[in-house]
């Protein structure tokens, strides 16, 4: 048993091998692939190396959505102390501050400078308000106006704000890049599945006569195909390779220029590169898209070759 | 072993090569195939080797009818079939050791049964010492005897021959053909189609002669019992 498992990965070696022989011995007609590949792949990863840089420098803005409650003149502190307890018991909800009448003259008072001219109001004119805070997960759009319908129909309530319009817009935006991002994931993946399944095709052509002979001794297409596949993969794999340098690059050339442009703003973000998991991903991806690309072109064209066709 | 009942042969241009030929080889024997280029010799050995497959009736070759057997067990009836080529059909860029392993690496032989196999299959030949070389560092007889390495490897029931001896001179050809009685003593069927009448003669085999896709006769081996359904011609002499 030992022996046959030896042998089955002895085999798939020795074809893996020869796959590597292959493209070594045309160096120039697999630098060409393996860049055009390298360079399909560089344009997804570099997007999302985009986005998610975007998010960065522009923090979880989540916790910055938030909806205020106004409550109409008369009503009591109590009775807004007690809305504000019905509020935190709804699911969703992250925070509820109250503020009173009170506690926002004291906070207008301080912050805008007309403290004497306030001294002159008989009654304080401002109201006692909520500021309510949702979890991240119910900072949605649905959500916000679900929870401002049920904050509306409070009769104590006068009006109700939400605070967080630009954030959706924003990360709908976000959403829109993604979107893009996975789009032209696609099609570059199919780009890639092509380049891979002409280049073995040539390859097939070229390898006809062994291919005959092979089949003659008694070869199925499965060993056949074998090699291919392997060779599929190698490229997929390296073409990998070059995105990922491709985007190291392009991180490492515009990292300074991004930091003055940061630093002008007062903050202190950098470029983030693509990490370790993301190569595993990136190269594991890229060796499935060049097996998918060589399986495709070997099916398609090793079954029409056969020694008794010459 | 190998028999052939009423086979028409019509290829894909149009060419007849071979029409209602009927033909019996017992197992263990060892026939010629003769005629002129163009007869239809090259088309009996690839219905049997299961290169091409009848048009009409039947090619049993074994316990296989040919004819119907699944393309998935098409590899597997290979294997049990030995071909040689004229042109030897060799891979260019691969050393005398991978040539002749071919088979048993399709077979998924373990490695080691593939050394002891190919030295002693190049010994047979007396190729042994040449494992590195590539084809085109050898003789044309010496490449021709890596075919027939290659054929034998895998210790195949049948072997057939598409005219081995046609690029070889006179002491070559005898010393291949030496190499296929010696591989019928030990009881492989050997089919070898060639025009070379002087070899037939030699030899005192059997020998089917075919003429413009038909089976024009055949000179019974000593012994045999005739079959009724089959012409019984004596071959040219």
């Amino acid at each position: 048993m030992s022996g046959t498992v030896g042998s089955y990965f002895a085999r798939h070696t020795h074809a893996l091998l020869s796959s590597a022989g292959h493209l070594t011995r045309a160096p120039v007609a697999t630098l060409f692939t393996v860049f055009v590949m390298g360079l399909a792949l560089a344009l997804p990863l570099g997007l999302d190396v985009l986005v998610r840089n975007v998010r960065a420098a522009t923090g979880d803005f989540s916790g910055a959505v938030s909806v205020s409650v106004f409550f109409k003149p008369g009503v009591a502190e109590a009775r807004a102390t007690q809305l504000a307890r019905a509020a935190r018991e709804r699911p969703g909800i992250a925070g509820v501050q109250l503020i009173t009448a009170t506690q926002a003259l004291a906070q207008f008072r301080a912050q805008s400078g007309f403290g004497e001219a306030l001294d002159a109001l008989q009654d304080n004119p401002l109201p006692h308000m909520l500021v309510i805070t949702p979890r991240p997960a119910s900072a949605n759009p649905g959500s916000m106006e679900s929870l401002r319908r049920y904050l509306r129909a409070w009769p104590e309530v006068d009006s109700v704000q939400l605070d967080g319009d630009w954030v959706a817009r924003f990360n709908a935006i976000l959403a829109l890049m993604q979107r893009g991002l996975l789009l032209a994931a696609a099609l570059l993946a199919l780009g890639v599945v092509a380049v891979v399944g002409n280049t073995i095709r040539l390859e097939i052509l070229n390898r006809r006569a062994e291919i005959e002979v092979t089949k003659l001794v008694g070869g199925t297409n499965g060993f056949v195909r074998r090699p291919f596949l392997y060779t599929g993969a190698l490229y997929g794999v390296l073409g990998g390779l070059v995105a990922w340098l491709v985007v190291m690059v392009a991180i490492r050339l515009l990292g300074p220029t991004v930091a003055t442009l940061s630093q002008s703003y007062g903050s202190r973000f950098g470029l983030l590169g693509p990490g370790g998991r993301d190569l595993q991903l990136l190269l594991g991806g890229s060796a499935v898209l060049g097996w998918l690309g060589a399986w495709l072109s070997a099916a398609r064209h090793l079954a029409r070759i056969d020694p008794g066709s010459s | 072993m190998i028999t052939f009942e009423a086979v028409s042969k019509r290829y894909r241009n149009g060419r007849e090569a071979l029409l209602n030929a009927s033909l019996h080889v017992a197992a263990g024997e060892m026939v010629f195939l003769t005629g002129r280029s163009g007869a239809g010799k090259s088309t009996v050995l690839k219905l049997i080797a299961l290169l091409e497959r009848p048009t009409r009736g039947r090619v049993l070759v074994g316990d296989a009818d040919t004819g119907k057997l699944p393309a998935r067990k098409v590899p597997a009836f290979r294997r049990r079939v030995g071909v040689v080529f004229q042109d030897h059909r060799l891979l260019v860029d691969r050393p005398v050791f991978d040539n002749v392993a071919l088979p048993l690496i399709v077979a998924d032989s373990s490695l080691k049964e593939i050394d002891k196999r190919v030295r002693a299959a190049l010994d047979q030949v007396g190729l042994l010492g040449s494992e590195r070389m590539l084809p085109a560092e050898l003789s044309v007889g010496e490449q021709q005897r890596v075919g027939i390495a290659r054929a034998i490897i895998s210790r195949p029931p049948i072997l057939i021959a598409d005219e081995p001896t046609g690029n070889l001179d006179p002491q070559l050809a005898s010393e291949v053909m030496a190499l296929f009685r010696r591989l019928n003593e030990v009881g492989v069927t050997v089919v070898v189609a060639t025009h070379d009448l002087h070899l037939v003669r030699e030899s005192g085999l059997r020998s089917i002669v075919i003429e413009g896709g038909r089976i024009a006769g055949a000179e019974p081996q000593p012994g045999a019992a005739p079959d009724d359904n089959l012409p019984v011609i004596k071959a040219e002499r």
